[in-house]
């Protein structure tokens, strides 16, 4: 990983520039090339790769309240879960809620989720592509990831990971604004208050 | 010109690890299996560390100094807050001034694990991981394993009795352990790479309980040796802490995996 906060910056403000004359009509959030608060998420250059196999940098990610987590596709027991508690969340919205958040689920083990693995679960949970993003980053980037997000994990000798769970709520300036270690079907009360409020006021 | 540095790219190969300028950095460790004072769920029959390198002594200010000034957006003041805590280097006297709290060769402290792993990375090493610092540091002066001597336990456990508002001395200052390696214990705290895999619950207490634990899979690490508080203690505070921390006794070293 290396830390070119402003070459990436340029090429971000370059790219958005192209992608604000391209869509002029686009609903007006933040301006996505104003300078990233020093407290965003998306301060850590990170590639991520998607369920569709495209790479590109997270930044790509600005420009709307996201709902982000960690998880991997192998696993059997509390990922499962994570995914549940991320829906939980997008069905107590109402739908012209739904259409202003994004739900990111970030993958620590690359060496086995790739584009076909995160399709798969994609698939599998019927999970809205055009609300969830399913990715992995580099495998020397995932430390990083789970450190802005606040998230442990250890590799097992058998392939499972040992890890905590959080859903993590970012404004649409990657600042984190929110999150909760509640896991389930029933979602985190404050968490979900400080959802609605994020995407309302957008 | 040309000569004199042909010259040098033959001499240093031969000068080998020992006298080269990484390599004096260095210090070579064999690896192999090591038995954690960690109770692996998942490695019952010990940790396998492959060959490494770890420095012979904790990064210092002007070494830090150098990195900060090559890299301006790690300065403080400039380094995003996502990545260091406002405490970040708040002992230097500028952020390009380490100045009188902060002598050249005194480790550097007041660092974020994502600064450390910068520094590393900008030298083309990275942070040790745990195992490999616990299996470092398990080694005294001439032993690699000291740690069932009580004799030695209670040396460095009376560092951690010190109170810790006393000025920190040189790094390096302390005699190389058997593997040439300087100040793991006895001078800070240091960072490593995996600092958040040390999943352990706060309460002891809550283990076996999986709905008082707050991690999957195997649950948290205990202890497998309890009268390891050096490991204990290291463990306990790397463990409770976030990747842009950084506090007045925490510094870190790198390390680089065998070629």
């Amino acid at each position: 990983m290396t830390f070119r906060f402003r070459d990436a910056a340029r090429r971000l403000r370059t790219l958005s520039l192209g992608l604000l004359l391209a869509a002029p009509l686009a609903l007006a959030g933040p301006p996505k090339d104003a300078p990233l608060p020093g407290d965003s998420i998306y301060q850590l250059p990170v590639k991520l790769t998607d369920q569709d196999g495209k790479t590109r940098d997270w930044r790509g990610l600005r420009g709307k309240p996201r709902v982000v987590s960690m998880f991997y596709t192998s696993c059997k027991y509390i990922c499962p879960l994570v995914v549940d508690s991320g829906k939980a969340v997008e069905h107590r919205l109402t739908p012209a809620q739904r259409q202003r958040i994004g739900l990111v689920l970030v993958s620590m083990d690359p060496a086995r989720d790739d584009a076909a693995a995160l399709k798969r679960v994609a698939e599998q949970r019927r999970l809205d592509t055009k609300r969830w993003t399913l990715a992995a980053p580099p495998k020397d980037d995932v430390r990083s990831v789970a450190g802005v997000l606040g998230i442990k994990y250890r590799a097992l000798a058998d392939g499972e990971f040992n890890h905590t769970s959080a859903l993590v709520l970012v404004d649409a300036d990657g600042r984190i604004l929110a999150r909760t270690e509640r896991m389930g079907p029933i979602p985190d009360p404050e968490f979900l208050a400080a959802v609605r409020k994020a995407v309302d006021g957008t | 010109m040309r000569a004199a540095l042909a010259a040098l790219l033959i001499a240093l190969p031969l000068a080998g690890l020992a006298a080269g300028d990484a390599g004096s950095r260095y210090a070579g460790l064999p690896g192999g299996r090591f038995e954690s004072a960690l109770d692996y769920e998942d490695a019952k029959n010990g940790v396998r560390i492959a060959p490494f390198a770890l420095m012979r002594k904790p990064v210092t200010n002007a070494e830090f100094l150098a990195f900060v000034k090559r890299n301006p957006e790690w300065q403080r003041g400039k380094v995003p807050t996502l990545f260091a805590e406002e405490r970040y280097l708040q002992h230097w006297s500028s952020p390009t001034v380490p100045g009188p709290e902060a002598l050249p060769e005194q480790p550097v402290v007041w660092v974020s694990w994502f600064a450390a792993n910068a520094y590393c990375e900008s030298l083309g090493a990275r942070l040790p991981t745990w195992s490999e610092w616990e299996y470092a540091a398990a080694a005294d002066e001439i032993r690699r394993d000291a740690r069932k001597d009580p004799a030695w336990r209670e040396r460095i456990l009376a560092w951690y009795s010190r109170p810790s508002n006393t000025a920190l001395p040189r790094a390096g200052l302390q005699a190389a352990n058997a593997y040439g390696v300087h100040d793991l214990h006895g001078l800070v705290w240091e960072w490593t790479d995996d600092y958040s895999a040390l999943l352990m619950d706060s309460d002891n207490r809550n283990q076996g309980d999986p709905d008082k634990s707050r991690f999957c899979g195997a649950g948290a690490l205990s202890m497998d040796d309890r009268d390891n508080y050096a490991v204990l203690m290291r463990v306990a505070m790397l463990s409770s802490l976030d990747g842009r921390d950084a506090t007045a006794n925490l510094g870190f070293r790198c390390a680089r995996s065998a070629p």
